[in-house]
């Protein structure tokens, strides 16, 4: 009896099994994929249908109404502009020096280690704390809610993102570029910056995108520390309007108007993180 | 013709040198006189610190904390190990080449300024002058002078090399270490390398770690032999390959090592 002949064969018992198990796998993986992917598009789709009636011109031009009144959120789309855009201009150098620090200058030292665990923590800590953090040590100490709170607070979640993907990406540099640099003569912080940051430039330039569209959202942060406000302000010294508090509280409310212009505000972040993750991909998958 | 050629004088010379990865001693008392402008290479089976040696000489090892050198590595009357010169001096006058190529993220014209901009403030056209020099020593520039401006990493392999060489000697150093630097070329590249070696040895002292003994007996003037952190043997080359003096370098030139 020819054993080896028989073996390599499509009747071979090991081999029917073998792709049987394969297609049980792929049938299971593939439907647990559409099951996820489905409340995600559903998401979307309630989103974009319920958000589309209110998405008009007014929505960026006039200010949050009184119930039953007409208006649109333009004081919280520029409250939020720019309390994220205050807080990434605060988080984004603090997150990536440390970061830096972490990667290359830490080599060896426990306070490295140390700080990537606390970081860690810190990027897992349920955004509420930092809401009250800040609440504590700055609101309760001013004695009034302001724009400045609250970009604090959204910094302070801007800081752990962004010093993760900076340590991260520049892990992912090669030690032999490192080497190279260094066998020039060249000084650590000229390696740093002139060798590392460019090698992980696309790398942590995603990394602080993705940290503004996680920040776009953040509702219980400001919650407790730009609060709210009716009208058009540009002090960061007051309270401030901000999409998300906005669409919290309007979405909550009873009057049908409100909940509409939530359903707009609820749109309009989702729209402005979906450009920015694809902008994310879209630098990642230029580099490459 | 056994013994060393004394006419030579050394460039580097080595005496007791010990080295160690924590408490693991990977070299063990090694002394030996390097020959300044001519071609040096290292030879041994993998581990028996013949790049750790070499790592020595540019104090590459510093880099790592748990890594450490001791014993005397005199050049010009200097002891490289101790001396109070900032350790990117060193490094500047003894260049190093590595196994795999390592451009930097940026263009060519780039990665060779940015090595020469770090001790020299050179005028736009005196550094398109040492950039021009530096690839045509490194017999590269008839294949990028039109590309001057694009990335080092769209290069091949063996001109990635080329690439790495010409950032190297553009600095001027007066040592070039050369780890393996063909591990990772084809025969080709391999071939444009070795000569360029022969090439270099005008103006550089130059230092090569192979695994290749074809390439150890082509390219270079004296051998050394390393096993077990240990130097077994060191002579001319046609010495090492065709009068070897030690049995344990004449079982391993013969592939009866092992």
């Amino acid at each position: 009896m020819n054993v080896t002949a028989n073996a390599i064969s499509e009747s071979n018992p090991l081999y029917i099994k073998r792709r049987r198990m394969n297609r049980l796998l792929m049938a299971v993986s593939g439907s647990m994929l559409a099951y996820g992917l489905i409340w995600l598009a559903w998401i979307l789709l309630t989103l974009l249908i319920e958000g589309a009636s209110a998405l008009r011109p007014s929505l960026f031009t006039q200010m949050t109404p009184p119930p039953g009144g007409d208006g649109g959120l333009a004081n919280a789309i520029l409250g939020s502009l720019m309390m994220v855009g205050t807080a990434t201009l605060l988080g984004t150098p603090i997150g990536i020096l440390a970061g830096t620090y972490v990667s290359e200058y830490g080599r060896g030292t426990w306070l490295a280690p140390a700080t990537r665990f606390l970081n860690d923590m810190l990027l897992s800590a349920p955004s509420i704390i930092i809401g009250l953090f800040v609440y504590t040590i700055y609101v309760a100490q001013v004695k009034h809610f302001s724009g400045w709170a609250g970009a604090v607070a959204l910094s302070l979640i801007v800081i752990p993102v962004v010093v993760r993907t900076t340590d991260d990406m520049l892990k992912l540099v090669p030690n032999s570029l490192r080497e190279a640099a260094a066998a020039l003569g060249c000084p650590m912080w000229k390696m740093v910056t002139m060798v590392c940051y460019r090698a992980a430039r696309a790398g942590i330039l995603t990394g602080v995108l993705l940290a503004v569209a996680r920040i776009a959202g953040e509702t219980a942060p400001l919650l407790f520390t730009a609060l709210n406000n009716q009208f058009w302000s540009t002090n960061m010294n007051g309270p401030m309007a901000n999409l998300p508090v906005v669409i919290f509280q309007f979405a909550m409310s009873p009057y049908a108007d409100w909940q509409r212009l939530a359903w707009g505000g609820a749109a309009l972040v989702t729209l402005g993180v979906l450009a920015l993750n694809i902008a994310a991909r879209l630098i990642l998958s230029k580099k490459n | 013709m056994a013994e060393l050629d004394l006419q030579i004088a050394p460039k580097l010379k080595v005496t007791d040198l010990n080295f160690f990865y924590g408490s693991f001693r990977a070299i063990n008392n090694v002394s030996l006189d390097i020959p300044a402008n001519k071609v040096t290479a290292f030879i041994g089976p993998s581990g028996c610190g013949k790049s750790t040696l070499l790592r020595t000489f540019n104090r590459m090892f510093e880099l790592y904390p748990d890594q450490r050198a001791e014993g005397e590595i005199i050049m010009d009357g200097e002891n490289l190990l101790t001396t109070k010169r900032d350790v990117g001096l060193i490094r500047a006058q003894v260049g190093m080449v590595f196994q795999k190529p390592t451009p930097f993220p940026m263009s060519i014209y780039e990665n060779i300024a940015f090595g020469v901009r770090l001790f020299e403030n050179l005028s736009r056209s005196d550094m398109e002058d040492r950039v021009e020099l530096a690839l045509t020593k490194a017999a590269l520039w008839k294949e990028v002078k039109d590309k001057l401006n694009q990335s080092g990493n769209g290069l091949s392999g063996g001109q990635q090399q080329r690439l790495c060489i010409a950032r190297a000697i553009a600095i001027r150093p007066q040592v070039l270490l050369m780890d393996e630097p063909c591990s990772a070329l084809d025969p080709i590249s391999t071939g444009y390398i070795e000569e360029l070696i022969g090439e270099l040895k005008k103006d550089y002292t130059v230092v090569i770690v192979t695994h290749n003994m074809q390439q150890a007996a082509r390219a270079s003037d004296f051998t050394a032999y390393m096993y077990l952190g240990d130097l077994i043997e060191f002579g001319k080359t046609d010495d090492i390959f065709f009068k070897p003096k030690d049995k344990r370098t004449e079982d391993y030139i013969t592939g009866r090592f092992g």
